[in-house]
């Protein structure tokens, strides 16, 4: 991960303790968030597991010998939970999805990039807008199905698209 | 029979119990008795009948009198018996059930069995023969009580003889003390004269050198402590104290940084007073009193629960600032770091790091090593 800038808060050795102040907390949960989700875009992933999270780079800082409590990293998903970004797969929370774009964020990119390119009124297949040689050097290259099909959901509620029966193709209006 | 007499079931002096058997009846020769169900008991110097339902119906035996003891097996429908063969009644008798019999033994009937044990310890008794060896057995109890003076006189004369002998006993013991406190008062009069003459010469001595002297002077003791004695109880002795602890406590809070734990508080107090030790209590109420009063020092209580005595001069928000500045300024600082550098306890430095946390003025890093506070970037820095 050498490319990725990390924030100067992930040198700042307070940054992995929960603060008890409730302002300064707030700042802090803050600055998680975006680190968590720009690192995810960093690295195009889409989820986050619990256990092997504590180990990874983003919640362990090695040069300043720091880790983020497991319980740390709990109250800053749950953060992240109610703003939408992230969605616990099961029950038990070990394992979570990772939207560092809203659906309904991905679905206005999406229509955008259809729209720019001319494929209004067109059927175009699922594989073609996230693998597609038309799509390469936008963000959503390499979305998940998942993320894909929940955020032309979002479109197809505005009216803007009509995903085709078997989830294969779309429509954009 | 006529050998028995009455009893009061006591023992007497030099008597002691050896072994006792509910259930037995006494026949006078071969004759019954109303003496029929009973508890019998044998002493070191009588044999006791108890009657089971009639507890003032007692009557015994003295074992002098006894002959020899004969045992009789139990047969179909008839309990054992222990026959006892006795001496002719001496003349001085006192009065018992009976005043004549035509028989020279009697026998006791174990309804409820016990007759093996109760013969041994009959034996054992009439060997021991223990009745010989207090040969005044008569009459112990009488001999007791005119020791005693009868009536409320005599009660109320023992109470004053007591209460004598204990005064006494307090005055011996408290001597040195009270000897203690007249020297005490002594040395105190020398340091308050001492006092007078560095104040005359104060030109002399140069500023420390007077403050030390002060210090040593109250350390040495307070001189007229307010007490219980002298300013009563209740609030306006709380008041008093109140107003004393302020005047000789301002100067050391203002030394230790504003600040000063309870505890030592009560310490130095104490070793200040001397002799009138106070109470955690009475300091506690006294030091709640000093807000109302309006005095320079003034209790106060942390979140922690950690209880202080305050300098009224010490701001909170200068706390706040300088130990802010403080950290600002090494970057990081850990409660001992802090006490070492502003000459307080690792505690009130805790307590000072963590009330400027609680603004939002340092924030912490906590670690297994410990738990350090950083200038607060999260608020201070954009994001």
């Amino acid at each position: 991960m050498a490319d990725f800038e990390w924030p100067w808060q992930y040198k700042f050795p307070p940054f992995f303790t929960i603060q008890p102040n409730l302002e300064t907390r707030k700042k802090q949960l803050e600055a998680w968030c975006s680190l968590i989700l720009s690192y995810h875009r960093h690295t195009k992933s889409y989820s986050l597991n619990i256990t092997e999270a504590q180990s990874s780079p983003l919640f362990y800082n090695k040069s300043l010998s720091r880790k983020l409590h497991v319980d740390g990293i709990y109250t800053i998903l749950d953060e992240l939970n109610k703003k939408g970004h992230i969605e616990w797969k099961d029950k038990s929370k070990k394992e979570c999805l990772i939207m560092w774009r809203t659906p309904g964020e991905w679905g206005k990119t999406i229509y955008k990039w259809a729209d720019d390119k001319g494929m209004k009124n067109t059927v175009c297949t699922m594989y073609e807008i996230t693998n597609g040689e038309d799509s390469e050097d936008t963000e959503f290259h390499g979305l998940e199905n998942w993320l894909l099909l929940r955020s032309l959901k979002c479109l197809q509620a505005e009216g803007k698209c009509e995903i085709m029966a078997g989830n294969e193709g779309v429509k954009f209006f | 029979m006529d050998r028995l007499e009455w009893s009061d079931g006591s023992l007497m002096s030099g008597e002691s119990h050896i072994d006792q058997q509910r259930g037995v009846g006494i026949y006078d020769g071969h004759d019954k008795t109303s003496f029929d169900f009973g508890m019998l008991s044998v002493t070191s110097h009588r044999l006791i009948w108890r009657d089971h339902r009639n507890r003032n119906s007692v009557i015994a035996l003295p074992l002098s009198l006894v002959v020899y003891l004969e045992e009789q097996a139990s047969g179909f429908a008839k309990s054992a018996k222990i026959i006892v063969h006795l001496k002719p009644a001496p003349t001085n008798k006192p009065a018992g059930p009976s005043t004549y019999s035509a028989h020279s033994y009697i026998r006791l009937s174990f309804r409820e069995s016990g007759e093996r044990e109760m013969l041994r310890s009959l034996n054992e008794a009439l060997q021991a023969r223990k009745w010989e060896q207090h040969v005044p057995v008569s009459q112990p109890t009488s001999q007791l009580s005119a020791r005693h003076r009868p009536g409320i006189v005599g009660i109320e004369r023992s109470i004053q003889q007591k209460n004598t002998n204990t005064n006494k006993k307090i005055t011996v013991a408290f001597e040195d003390l009270s000897k203690l406190i007249d020297q005490a008062k002594e040395m105190v009069s020398l340091t308050r004269t001492i006092a007078t003459k560095i104040k005359e010469k104060q030109g002399d001595i140069t500023e420390n050198e007077t403050r030390k002297f002060k210090s040593y002077l109250l350390s040495m003791g307070i001189p007229n402590p307010v007490t219980r004695e002298t300013h009563g109880t209740g609030d306006k002795y709380y008041t008093e104290l109140a107003k004393q602890l302020a005047s000789v406590l301002t100067q050391p809070v203002e030394e230790c940084g504003g600040m000063m734990t309870l505890t030592d508080v009560y310490c130095r107090v104490n070793r200040a007073r001397g002799m009138e030790l106070l109470s955690p209590e009475d300091l506690l109420h006294a030091c709640e009193l000093m807000e109302v009063l309006h005095l320079p020092v003034r209790l106060r209580t942390f979140d922690s629960g950690v209880l202080v005595l305050q300098s009224q001069s010490q701001d909170e928000e200068k706390v706040i600032s300088h130990t802010t500045q403080y950290v600002e300024e090494h970057g990081f600082s850990t409660a001992e770091e802090l006490a070492q550098s502003i000459g307080v306890s690792v505690l009130l430095a805790k307590e000072r790091l963590l009330l400027t946390e609680k603004v939002g003025g340092i924030c912490r890093d906590e670690t297994v090593e410990a738990l350090k506070f950083f200038p607060n970037l999260f608020l201070t820095q954009p994001a």
